[in-house]
């Protein structure tokens, strides 16, 4: 063939140059090249965003005191123009400060801790301070304690009898005018106190890989004479804690504007298993161009995706080498990226059905003659009627997976029935079952790859590879032989002549 | 019997595969640039037409809404014609009249249209409904192809058409399609049409196949498919090959009919042409290519180069398989 040397040539060159840099970085930094079990180390990043009103500006923001389970590793705080400093005591807090900030300004403070179940601190509680109620609350507390004290044992006991007196429905009259009254975390500290068992509020950051923009929850924390157990409000104990960090104790607000309006802070997260100190030096290394210095946020984007290559290469290889037929080129890595949200199983049961809704209700739009982009926008808001729909009656059914459906990309699934419907009128329902089968089997197959632990781990920390990638996609580009399917299609040869 | 082969056995009977057909022959030969010539067919008809190409006459193109309005003033002297999209995608879009009576046309199903019909399906073409990425369109007329009677009892509706591969200005390979009821009266392959595999040095039949299995008589008429033999064959084969000139693609498919009064014209180009038609024809394509991507080509005139396909690609002649420093020698 023709012109085959340049591009042997430029596969040679990526090849090379993808194996060394992985490597050189490995080597460097002490990159592992598969991920290891050991201590898990989560980046967690507050995001503090508020508008100045011009004039001094200070802003508070409370951090996570020492605590069971987790080692704080590294600390720090990107924001130029500003002053920081952090104010340690019982309830640490990071406080920045600046003279004149002007418009919206955006602050970060990052944290790295390292679960280890070794570590154990348990400063126990103050002095309880003597509850106060007003009637007619007073009577109605000391009924429900009256109530429940009897049939439990001790702290933890009582606590798991007054939240399921809490949650009794229908609600005790006594009850529901404390309930009505009072927010549910607060009502139950102060019950609690009432009855002389410490117990007090904690904002708790659920650790999940690669979430964005997540936010606090309110939890409960009740000293049973030993240590503080953690509850849910409205559910009960929480036994699971490892993916738990406590964020702050105490009642007063996680962050403090002054000199600014409308400041939220928001919380994104990435788990790692390398070591804190490995991935300091990378940080702190300005030559090294690493994912590993952009905001934890961005970081947990590229995770996803750093995966696409992955699922290209498979679309290349299925159509290539395979001869697979599949409806829109690289659909099929879309759905599987959606597959790696909902998990594959309700993803594609939810797929096939919204898909096959889509096509039944689309086959009477083709009898109103509609122009192409109108028919596309009226399948889009169909698609999103659907996937409510859908949604809906899952959530009342009880299947929380029905709910992952909204990860599938809207215009996609629209564009997918619309290609899959024209296929239907022009070449009959035979193809849009092959080409239908053929993107569902490229998009599992992709997800199966994309879901091994270990490419993800490769494609994250050593993003270079994917030039190895490029090189076997541009040598795939030139593969002349014939695809697998077409030994079926020209069988037909076998006993001529 | 195994429904797979090997690709060892594929490659010593020289098929052609997509993958080789892509990245060998369509984009070594075939300049991107040229592609929207044949993939609009009213410029290939235009651009086939100045060239001197017989095609199916242009009798009028509807470019704007404010041609639809004075439509019935040019169709008044017209008995029969055809109606087409510039950019329709699989045949939609096709509207076949063969007579007129009164205000109202005569559909070839022999259903009634108003001419009320007729701009509708015109407006519908213009803002492009029949095009497959949905882009504005131009609609055209043209004249009512009268299929050659010889045809008349090998096809279920539809219009026979003659697919002919040329490579360099070489017909190489050469089939005949025949709808049938299975296919809709569509001449499409895939779709359960039959493809009569054709000797490109006499337009006899090789074998027919419908569905990739052998058949010998047309499953609606009833016709044996084995002994025709397409007329104005040679007149056929100069015309596909004067569609190198034209369109300056080295890998083309041209699709073929043969008018009653006319002769052959063409109706169709393709850049990007399949390759069932090698099932069609019992033989691959590759020995063909190779044989001519291993000579001197640019100096051959049009009838040099058909008479050259007649002589080497006939099934009959073994020529093709031998060895191509041979073939050098032969030719000098």
């Amino acid at each position: 063939m023709n012109n085959r040397g340049p591009v042997l040539f430029i596969v040679l060159i990526l090849f090379a140059v993808g194996i060394g840099a992985a490597t050189f970085r490995h080597q460097m930094y002490d990159i592992p090249w598969t991920p290891s079990s050991q201590a898990m180390v989560w980046q967690v990043e507050a995001r503090i965003e508020f508008t100045a009103q011009g004039g001094p500006s200070q802003v508070f923001l409370t951090l996570p005191p020492e605590q069971s389970g987790f080692d704080i590793v590294q600390e720090s705080a990107a924001s130029s123009g500003w002053g920081f400093s952090i104010e340690p005591g019982e309830q640490r807090r990071a406080h920045w400060s600046q003279r004149n900030p002007l418009d919206r300004q955006i602050l970060f403070y990052k944290l790295d801790i390292v679960t280890n179940k070794d570590v154990q601190a348990a400063s126990g509680p103050g002095e309880i301070s003597p509850v106060v109620w007003d009637e007619p609350y007073q009577t109605a507390v000391d009924h429900l304690l009256s109530t429940v004290y009897p049939t439990s044992a001790d702290a933890h006991t009582l606590t798991l009898r007054i939240i399921q007196a809490l949650g009794r429905i229908p609600a005790d009259q006594n009850l529901s005018l404390l309930t009505a009254n009072f927010e549910q975390q607060d009502l139950l500290v102060r019950v609690l106190r009432s009855a002389q068992v410490p117990a007090r509020k904690v904002q708790v950051l659920v650790l999940e890989d690669g979430r964005r923009r997540q936010s606090l929850a309110s939890y409960l924390q009740v000293w049973d004479g030993e240590k503080w157990r953690l509850y849910n409000p409205s559910e009960g104990e929480l036994t699971e804690t490892a993916n738990l960090l406590l964020w702050q104790t105490g009642n007063p607000a996680v962050l403090e504007v002054l000199g600014g309006t409308n400041s939220r802070v928001t919380f994104s997260m990435i788990s790692e298993t390398r070591s804190g100190t490995i991935l300091a030096q990378e940080q702190a290394d300005d030559l090294a161009l690493s994912l590993y210095n952009l905001p934890i946020a961005e970081q947990g984007m590229f995770k996803l995706i750093m995966l696409l290559p992955v699922g290209a290469f498979v679309v290349a290889l299925l159509r290539i080498l395979v001869g697979l037929r599949t409806s829109g080129t690289f659909m099929p890595v879309l759905i599987a990226l959606a597959f790696l949200q909902t998990e594959l199983i309700p993803g594609l049961t939810s797929f096939v059905i919204v898909v096959a809704i889509g096509l039944f209700i689309r086959s009477y739009l083709s009898s109103l003659n509609l122009l192409l982009v109108a028919r596309i926008a009226t399948l889009v808001v169909l698609v999103i009627g659907i996937i409510s729909i859908f949604s809906i009656v899952s959530f009342r059914l009880g299947l929380i997976q029905g709910l992952t459906i909204t990860f599938f990309p809207m215009i996609i699934l629209a564009w997918t029935i619309e290609r899959m419907s024209i296929t239907w009128e022009e070449e009959g329902p035979k193809e849009v079952f092959i080409q239908g089968g053929g993107s569902l089997f490229v998009a599992v197959l992709a997800y199966l790859l994309m879901s091994v632990p270990e490419v993800e781990h490769l494609v994250f920390h050593f993003p270079e590879l994917h030039l190895v990638l490029l090189a076997f996609i541009m040598l795939l580009g030139r593969y002349t032989g014939y695809r697998l399917l077409e030994l079926n299609r020209f069988a037909a040869f076998r006993n001529s002549q | 019997m195994s429904r797979w082969i090997t690709p060892f056995q594929l490659r010593d009977k020289g098929i052609l595969g997509m993958n080789r057909r892509n990245v060998g022959y369509i984009s070594r030969y075939n300049d991107r640039r040229q592609f929207p010539l044949v993939d609009n067919k009213l410029t290939t008809k235009q651009v086939a037409e100045e060239a001197g190409l017989a095609v199916p006459k242009l009798i009028k193109v509807i470019e704007t809404q404010h041609d639809i309005e004075w439509v019935q003033e040019e169709l008044a002297e017209l008995d029969e014609f055809v109606a087409k999209p510039a950019q329709g995608s699989g045949g939609k879009g096709i509207l076949v009249v063969t007579g007129q009576v009164g205000d109202n046309y005569q559909k070839a199903s022999g259903e009634m249209i108003t001419l009320a019909d007729v701009k509708r399906h015109l407006t519908n073409t213009l803002s492009g409904l029949h095009s497959l990425g949905g882009r504005n369109d131009v609609a055209f007329f043209e004249e009512l192809v009268k299929v050659n009677p010889y045809f008349n009892q090998f096809s279920h509706e539809g219009v026979p058409d003659i697919r002919l591969i040329t490579f360099k200005g070489f017909p190489v390979m050469g089939m005949l399609r025949l709808a049938t009821k299975s296919s809709d009266g569509k001449a499409n392959l895939h779709q359960g049409a039959i493809g009569v595999g054709l000797d490109i040095a006499t337009g006899q039949a090789i074998r027919a196949v419908q569905n990739n299995h052998l058949v010998s008589h047309h499953p609606d008429t009833g016709a044996s498919l084995e002994d025709i033999a397409v007329p104005n064959w040679h007149q056929l084969l100069l015309l596909a090959a004067q569609c190198f000139e034209v369109t300056e693609l080295g890998y083309l498919g041209c699709d073929i009919v043969i008018d009653r009064q006319r002769g052959p014209l063409i109706l169709e180009l393709n850049a990007r042409p399949g390759l069932s038609i090698q099932i069609a024809n019992n033989t691959g394509l590759l020995p063909r290519l190779t044989h001519i991507e291993g000579k001197k080509t640019r100096r051959m005139s049009i009838e040099e180069r058909v008479d050259y396909a007649r002589e080497h690609f006939s099934p009959q002649m073994r020529d093709t398989q031998l060895p191509l420093d041979h073939i050098k020698e032969q030719v000098g």
